[in-house]
């Protein structure tokens, strides 16, 4: 009797475990961890190579990095306002908010490509400086990586379109995007604070 | 609701105070570090640990808040290999400058 009890109790504390397909994207999100740490390294040391070229004061906007900040900021509640629907399987409105992410997530890219245009067009381009190399790669990166998610989430729209229940696996998948998306957003942290407001003091 | 949400089934998910909470902390601290720059406040060596250290304190904000870390069991080696990899970041980083640096003296490149 004890004894089932016990059994009982470790079978739904197993089931509240967290998923090893979770822990094992968490790894991989560890080893990009390390990707963006060499690239902040490799800013870190490039950031003073100007090579004649324009430095940060000169080629940053800090008021459209305010605004990608903010937007970037925003949609990491808004999915995580989608994972809460999604754990209380209300799928419409999990579908609304993750909606809601991938337009923050898109105007986040088209004011990232902007301002990378901008630069190039104006001829501080990747080609001008070690520091511009470096900073497009670095930024850009972290952009590539936004698509990504954004890609993912689109995928994960169009597979829980007109579903009534979520199953384990689904939510699983859920819950790897939001641990993507919310690992970019500590990556944008910095980004903003090392690579804009650094540049600009 | 949200709270009983989170209670009754233990799971480190967050609520719709937790994700708020955290909102709001973020949104400060960024507010914090874009109006230090844009202030001239400090000297600029004063101004960049300042932000510094802000991005630090968002940083574990948002692993709290958003990536639900935690000190209990089922989390613990989530947060041993991010540890690691915080460790490792942290030498490939301070090592990189370290070493960098240190060479551009040397060729008196600088």
């Amino acid at each position: 009797m004890a004894h089932n009890i016990t059994a009982d109790a470790a079978h739904a504390h197993e089931e509240h475990h967290e998923s090893p397909v979770v822990f094992g994207f968490w790894l991989y999100l560890m080893t990009d961890c390390i990707i963006f740490g060499t690239l902040f390294a490799v800013f870190a040391v490039l950031r003073t190579q100007f090579n004649g070229g324009p430095n940060g004061h000169e080629v940053f906007e800090l008021s459209g990095v305010g605004i990608e900040t903010a937007i970037l900021l925003l949609s990491s509640i808004t999915y995580g306002f989608g994972m809460i629907a999604a754990h209380d399987n209300k799928i419409s409105t999990m579908r609304t908010w993750l909606g809601v992410t991938f337009l923050l997530g898109l105007g986040f890219l088209f004011m990232e490509l902007r301002e990378f245009s901008h630069m190039i067009a104006e001829g501080n381009g990747p080609d001008r400086s070690a520091f511009l190399s470096s900073f497009f790669t670095l930024v850009g990166t972290h952009g590539l990586h936004v698509t990504c998610g954004l890609l993912w989430m689109a995928v994960l729209l169009f597979q829980t379109a007109g579903k009534t229940e979520l199953n384990e696996r689904m939510i699983n998948k859920l819950t790897c995007l939001s641990l993507f998306w919310h690992f970019l957003d500590i990556v944008w942290i910095c980004v903003f604070t090392f690579v804009y407001l650094m540049s600009v003091i | 609701m949200s709270d009983a949400h989170t209670s009754a089934s233990g799971e480190s998910h967050g609520s719709v105070g937790s994700y708020l909470t955290g909102f709001v902390i973020s949104v400060l601290l960024t507010a914090a570090a874009f109006g230090l720059v844009m202030a001239h406040t400090f000297s600029p060596s004063g101004t960049a640990g300042a932000i510094t250290l802000l991005a630090v304190v968002q940083i574990v904000v948002h692993l709290i808040f958003f990536l639900h870390m935690n000190a209990s069991s089922e989390q613990r080696w989530n947060v041993m290999a991010f540890a690691f990899t915080v460790v490792t970041v942290l030498i490939l980083v301070g090592g990189t400058v370290f070493i960098m640096h240190d060479t551009a003296i040397n060729m008196m490149s600088r």
